[in-house]
């Protein structure tokens, strides 16, 4: 901690003191960054270098130290999920590695392949056939190595955690391990996918529980997240905006601003591009209070309808509409039908809120960049950057930390690119993070929403007739940073998966003779900014869907879970619904259908429900109460159960199913965006409250192993069953549907009096 | 104006040039370099920035550097160390018992939130050795955590305290109880 000249930026940080690794370019608190050494990536092998690695190479995917060990390069970022270490026990498993003999490294667009974004839970969907396939590919070439060295036919040959040996009458004694073979050479092969992978049947290591490999050093403290990287010699920087966003079309306009308002913070600056405008400083508090202090007003035009008249304001909109599915004739369907359901449902804009604001490091230099970020997809984040700087895609490095959990696209973009437009601007490397209101209040939220369902059975209990219309805008194509500097124009982006009415959710799951499910696209203009937000509209969906074949149900006189038995013929569907039902104890304790309100102050409900997001099969049960006088929902338990297919590692699916229960209860209970006319209100956690401990429900997540179907996403799906749930237990307490969520007790008060 | 503040941090005497008026999260994250307490909202309501003071849970980010002066500061770095002292141990284990059961329990996702939910966890156990599970909620009510992870990080806890009984009771594995009971200076 010696100190430095004068003229440095950062005193008492040497950041030559980092571990005594070799050290390329720069440092990142004591661990070495991407440098080849510390990459595991091998001397010989050229990554680092400028450009995407090129996928059709084995070298590409995979390298064999000479330790007997295996560097596996994924496309996929970790989010918490767990995904990397399943990830690397498929690569083991093709291996015949151990997982103690496997690591990956960073996503880094010098180093790691670019296998898309991290979305719609894909990781080992999309990511894990290539990296089983590379990892067969490279097995194979290893057993042609040995074949030779030990002058035994392939067919003879036997792997144990990466030891070669000959098979059968006394070979053992001869043998030879990949590092032998290979140690950190190239292979040097084109990558064919033609290599045969393991039948699931000779799987040892997938469809085990071995344990994440990120959780010890996140609990020791030595984990390092994106909010703990330091560039030599960078500045301190903090984003000026209005506080909390405004409508997507208006941005924000200065009006007027006064530099000397923060004269009393040495060294403290203000950068302007456009309507960007930012402040830096060598030291991160100053930083932090030269935001705070700064001097600005803003035109903001009063376009927003307010979250008071939200659903009005969308439902009167001249809508772009499209019929997403027709089927037989919905409308002679209801005509006459036996029992018909029908009713208006409406879900708020909702916050990614992660825990920890995002953050991003920026050197921006004349010819070249380098960003460091928390970006879903390296790539994309690469080329948008080299947009707004002004250089070629190749001359611009984006690398993967991870952060908090986000969700979906929290504003991961609009921090690197706002770091981006500071270092270019200030001519230095720069961090910079957002603060928590910056991170509530510009948020890309998952978009609003309502639904209006009519759905119809018949005397024999089956469903005849449903259709579902659905409102919302679609995702916002434009970052905030690249508007208010650069002028690009707000745009959203156009119809597509999970912005639009979803048959999987909307009465897929039941086999319905007629089906129309009808689109309508509300122009985003004069809404707030929406993105992907966990299980994008499934919960929403659920939400008024589930409430139908309830309400439908109980015309029927039927029991909900024996409802929607009689309408499911999917084995998929039927499993999962069959295993939250049993773990619940759901014919263990009968009810009576849910028909009238209880006379007691406290009422307890349970609930069934199905819901996915575009794969895999989500069920769920949740067990309430309600307070009749407070209006206060509690939850006390919930079931939640998967079938994605082939689950590679199932105790990290039910580490995904708890928090996805828990933080569909948040959703459903508490969260919801508020503004005005002109800004986002809800700020910080106070203004937009999650559930708590003391409200936390018991959860029971559940894993239907089905080793013989492709694995699917895991992430989310659960979430829209959980909605679902939630609402249907509501009902079965109260005899009332909610309309709206969130379900705060200033809603459930004014819907048990209008009941 | 910056002045030469004299702080104790996980047992070490640290001398630091700082606006009294600073948080200490921005002098414990920028001067001393450490991982543990991190920024999550600056406004005292989530727990991202939990630091023991004196062995009781604090928030860094609303916390001047300055009060914490003659005062003594624990971060997640310094725990292990920190129970060891607290239960007269020779020897401090690698990690918390807190922090071993939250890695037995798998109780992490993005993990962003475990500084706050450890230390506050090491905070309650150190004065409540068997807690129920309504007191752990009811101790644990001001850490959120935007993964969910609240049901894993209550059976950690509850872990925790048995791993802790055992222990103390029996020590043979991680550290040595020190006979006769001395003060650790």
């Amino acid at each position: 901690m010696s100190g430095m000249s004068a003229a440095s930026l950062l005193p008492r940080r040497n950041f030559l003191k980092a571990g005594g690794a070799l050290l390329i370019g720069f440092s990142v608190r004591g661990v070495p960054a991407n440098t080849l050494d510390a990459q595991g990536a091998g001397a010989s092998l050229a990554r680092g270098a400028a450009g995407a690695p090129d996928p059709k190479q084995i070298d590409t995917w995979l390298a064999i130290h000479a330790d007997n060990t295996a560097t596996v390069y994924i496309g996929y970022v970790e989010l918490g999920q767990g995904s990397t270490t399943s990830l690397l026990q498929v690569s083991a498993e093709e291996l015949d590695l151990d997982m103690s003999q496997v690591r990956t490294v960073r996503l880094d667009t010098n180093i790691t392949p670019n296998q898309g974004g991290t979305y719609s839970s894909s990781s080992i969907a999309r990511g894990s056939p290539a990296i089983r396939s590379a990892a067969a590919e490279a097995r194979q070439a290893l057993l042609e190595m040995a074949s030779k060295k030990l002058g035994a036919p392939i067919e003879r040959l036997l792997v144990s955690r990466g030891v070669v040996t000959v098979g059968g009458m006394g070979g053992e004694s001869q043998s030879v391990s990949y590092g032998e073979l290979i140690g950190d050479k190239s292979f040097h092969l084109a990558f064919t996918g033609k290599a045969p992978v393991k039948p699931v049947s000779e799987y040892k290591l997938v469809g085990t529980r071995p344990p994440r490999n990120d959780i010890p050093e996140k609990t020791s403290g030595q984990y390092v997240y994106l909010q703990h990287v330091r560039l030599p010699g960078m500045w301190h920087g903090r984003i000026v905006r209005p506080r909390g966003q405004t409508a997507y079309s208006s941005g924000a306009r200065v009006a007027s601003l006064d530099e000397q308002s923060i004269a009393h913070i040495p060294g403290a600056r203000v950068l302007r591009k456009g309507d960007f405008v930012g402040v830096l400083a060598e030291r991160e508090w100053d930083a932090v209070r030269a935001a705070r202090d700064l001097k600005i007003s803003w035109d903001i035009p009063a376009v927003l309808p307010s979250s008071d008249h939200l659903h009005e304001a969308m439902r009167a909109e001249t809508t772009s509409d499209r019929v997403v599915l027709e089927r037989g004739d919905v409308d002679d369907a209801l005509k006459g039908a036996a029992h018909v359901a029908a009713g208006q449902y409406r879900a708020p804009y909702q916050a990614h809120a992660p825990f920890g604001p995002n953050a991003a490091l920026a050197d921006a230099k004349p010819d070249s960049a380098l960003v460091i970020c928390s970006t879903q997809d390296v790539y994309a984040t690469r080329n948008t950057l080299a947009g707004i700087l002004g250089l070629p895609a190749e001359k611009v490095r984006v690398q993967y930390y991870e952060g908090s959990g986000t969700y979906g696209h929290s504003c991961y973009d609009d921090a690197a690119q706002a770091a981006a437009i500071l270092s270019q601007l200030a001519g230095k490397p720069v961090r910079l993070q957002f603060m928590r209101w910056d991170e509530h209040g510009w948020d890309l939220y998952g978009p609003a929403h309502i639904g209006e369902v009519r759905a119809a059975a018949d005397l024999n209990d089956k469903i005849i007739a449903y259709q579902y219309d659905g409102w919302q805008h679609n995702w916002s194509a434009v970052e905030t940073s690249a508007q208010l500097a650069i002028g690009t124009k707000p745009a959203e982006w156009r119809d597509g998966a999970a912005q639009m009415v979803n048959p999987a959710d909307c009465g897929g799951m039941y086999d319905i003779p007629n089906v129309r499910l009808i689109n309508h696209h509300v122009p985003g203009m004069n809404y707030l900014r929406g993105a992907w937000l966990r299980s994008p509209l499934d919960l929403s969906f659920s939400f008024a869907s589930e409430q139908t074949i309830d309400e439908l149900a109980r015309q029927a006189g039927r029991d909900a879970y024996e409802f929607r038995k009689r309408n499911i013929t999917n084995d998929r569907w039927m499993g999962v619904l069959e295993a939250v039902a049993k773990a619940s104890r759901w014919n263990q304790t009968p009810r009576p259908p849910a028909s009238r309100l209880s006379e007691g102050k406290m009422v307890a409900g349970r609930g069934i429900g199905l819901g996915t997001h575009l794969t895999s099969y989500g069920g769920a049960v949740a067990e309430i109460e309600v307070n009749k006088e407070t209006g206060k929902v509690r939850v006390k338990r919930m079931y939640g159960a998967i079938d994605a297919g082939l689950a590679v590692n199932p105790a990290f699916i039910e580490n995904q199913i708890s928090g996805q229960l828990v933080q569909a209860a948040s959703r459903m209970l508490l969260e919801e965006v508020t503004f005005s006319k002109t800004n986002v209100t809800s700020l910080d956690w106070n203004s937009y409250p999650i559930l708590r401990f003391e409200e936390c429900p018991e959860v029971v997540p559940i894993v239907v192993q089905r080793l013989d179907q492709k694995s699917t996403g895991a992430g989310e799906e659960v979430m829209a069953a959980a909605a679902g749930a939630l609402a249907c237990a509501f009902f079965d307490a109260t005899g009332v549907h909610m309309r709206e969520f969130p379900m705060t007790p200033n809603r459930v008060l004014a819907a048990l009096k209008h009941a | 104006m910056p002045e030469e503040l004299k702080i104790r941090v996980n047992e070490q005497l640290h001398s630091v040039t700082a606006d009294p008026h600073t948080p200490l999260l921005y002098v414990l994250m920028n001067e001393l370099e450490l991982q543990g307490p991190r920024f999550g909202c600056g406004l005292a309501q989530c727990g991202s920035c939990s630091v023991l003071l004196n062995g009781s849970e604090i928030r860094s980010c609303v916390t001047p550097v300055s009060a914490v002066v003659g005062k003594s500061v624990t971060t997640l770095e310094g725990l292990p160390a920190w129970y060891a002292k607290q239960n007269k141990l020779t020897n401090a284990p690698a990690l918390h018992p807190v922090q071993q059961a939250m890695i037995d329990e798998q109780a992490v996702q993005c993990g962003y939130c475990f500084n706050g939910m450890i230390m506050q966890a090491a905070e309650l156990l150190s004065k409540t050795a068997q807690p129920s599970e309504s007191q752990i909620r009811s101790a644990m009510n001001g850490h959120l955590c935007r993964c969910g992870s609240y049901p894993r990080v209550i059976h950690a806890i509850q872990r925790a305290s048995h791993l802790m009984s055992a222990e103390l009771e029996n020590p043979s594995n991680e550290g040595t109880r020190q006979t006769p009971p001395a003060e650790v200076s």
